[in-house]
């Protein structure tokens, strides 16, 4: 497999599907693991970095859940290849500066991605689409378990997993749940949500975490506490406040619909509209149509486009996945119009 | 659109940002994001966060004086984590265990962790205990003078030294 045959590729997190899938649209598991006695990846000498990257390389092509893995050195990728792989939430955009020494191994399906040498030597990540936090651990917790039988990890029974970072101690392990909520920010009630989520340790971002393209109503929510409560005690806690925002935002949905049906169909409407037929579009104003063409979906205004289209569209007109797709450079004028024609083309 | 920033570029670079919990937006041309992003490096680091925080321990270092404290495993001073928020190897939690407990229990609200554990420290933490039981049996087996007893039991203690190496001794921690 090949960096760009992932264009042709639905990643997993973008089909649609799962439980819950209207309004949660993935959830991703990360471990964060050290090899014990080497020094962090951020303090290794470039002798340290190597032998980082071959024992934990030599770990993943061993691994069951990673055989025929695309993998990839990311030193060797061009600019737009590594904002691609960011888009597809494959890595994180600190692993997108200076490659040397970093690697990602990802499996065929972009289920599994796991980073060497980011931040902590190892980050395994695993997304699903839908809610699903806890199968999306079991299924990392496998592949944790596969690649520590290969290496000896960095662990205390005092503190559990060490990690670079102190904020990752302990179980190493961050579970964020991606949801579409447009409705709970058209009645304005998302900044209380976001308050409330942040006194009950949670941290609440945008689509590809803070600072980066308009966020089109999505939220990455996710718990910033590691340690002092197992795996399945954290996601339990996760899943429950999930759910009472996915319950916020279908009574908002549902109260919507009785009340102001005519509005919101108008809304919805004119962004199909518009989607299907403007020639020159931005980031900003296609993601906030999008949004409402995808409430218009999943409330059964719009009955003709599939969610998995949506999905797809949301990616492809990402920018570097638009410059992948024409296979050259644009300027974001150019990158506006190209926009634009996927869009009228995929709507058709 | 005209970019927040300059007000002169079409802005093409459209950021969200959270701050104290409330949602903002920023329109921006690539030049003024190209600044803003360097600028938003600096400020939104987690790290850098976390060396706010780090000074939680300065008192210890008072009584101390160890700022200039250095990890035998990698060579890191305390003032080093202070300034990146990330340790510089395993060992520094052991090294800067004074500092880092204190901080640790502000972030997590716990210094104790609860959940999977890798299985070789798990049979060695088994192995360790199994040790710490046979040599007990040995001290009062010769305190009674069973000396038969006493024997056996540092047979048994030298095979299980030969199938895990380490677990009488110093160990991971």
């Amino acid at each position: 497999m090949q960096l760009n045959d992932l264009i042709n590729n639905t990643s997993e997190w973008l089909k649609g599907t799962g439980p819950d899938s209207e309004i949660v649209m993935s959830s991703r598991v990360r471990l964060a693991r050290n090899i014990a006695d080497l020094p962090s990846s951020h303090w290794a000498d470039k002798e340290h970095k190597a032998q980082i990257l071959e024992i934990t390389k030599d770990a993943v092509s061993s691994s069951k859940f990673m055989k025929d893995c695309l993998f990839l050195n990311m030193k060797g990728l061009d600019e737009i290849d590594k904002q691609f792989l960011l888009e597809r939430h494959l890595v994180s955009r600190e692993f997108t500066q200076d490659g040397a020494y970093k690697a990602v191994a990802i499996t065929a399906n972009e289920m599994v991605s796991i980073m060497i040498n980011e931040e902590d030597h190892l980050r395994i990540q695993v997304m699903q689409s839908g809610f699903n936090p806890t199968d999306v651990w079991r299924i990392a917790d496998e592949i944790d378990s596969e690649l520590e039988s290969k290496m000896e990890y960095a662990y205390s029974a005092e503190w559990g997993y060490l990690t670079a970072c102190p904020t990752n101690v302990g179980t190493g392990m961050r579970a964020s749940v991606m949801m579409h909520l447009p409705m709970l920010v058209l009645t304005k009630q998302i900044d209380r949500i976001i308050q409330a989520m942040a006194k009950l340790s949670f941290t609440t971002r945008g689509l590809y975490g803070e600072g980066t393209e308009a966020s089109g109503n999505f939220f990455q929510i996710s718990n910033q506490v590691t340690l002092g409560h197992s795996e399945e005690e954290l996601l339990d806690n996760l899943e429950r406040v999930i759910k009472q925002i996915l319950g916020h935002e279908q009574n908002a949905r549902r109260a919507s619909s009785i009340q102001n049906r005519a509005q919101l169909s108008d809304k919805i409407w004119r962004a199909y509209g518009t989607l299907k037929n403007a020639h020159i579009i931005s980031s900003t104003e296609a993601i906030s149509l999008m949004s409402l063409l995808r409430l218009g979906i999943d409330m059964g205004i719009i009955k003709d486009i599939d969610r998995k289209l949506l999905n797809e569209l949301l990616l492809m007109t990402q920018p570097a996945h638009l410059q992948k797709i024409e296979g050259k450079a644009l300027s974001p004028a150019e990158r506006d119009v190209k926009r634009a024609n996927i869009i009228r083309e995929k709507l058709k | 659109m005209i970019c927040d920033s300059c007000a002169k570029n079409q802005a093409t670079v459209h950021l969200t940002e959270i701050i104290n919990d409330k949602m903002t937006e920023m329109h921006l041309c690539e030049k003024c994001a190209q600044n803003k992003g360097a600028m938003m490096q600096q400020h939104f680091g987690v790290s850098d966060l976390l060396a706010g925080l780090a000074g939680i321990g300065a008192q210890v270092d008072k009584e101390e004086g160890p700022s200039s404290l250095k990890c035998s495993g990698c060579g890191m001073k305390y003032a080093d984590f202070k300034k990146t928020g990330q340790l510089g190897c395993s060992r520094c939690y052991d090294t800067f265990r004074r500092n880092l407990a204190p901080l640790i229990r502000r972030i997590h609200g716990s210094t104790n962790h609860i959940g999977k554990s890798p299985v070789k420290a798990r049979k060695a933490t088994k192995a360790k205990t199994e040790m710490s039981r046979l040599k007990e049996r040995l001290e009062e087996a010769i305190k009674k003078e069973e000396f038969e007893e006493a024997a056996r039991i540092r047979d048994a203690i030298k095979a299980a030294e030969r199938r895990t190496p380490g677990a009488g001794g110093k160990g991971k921690s």
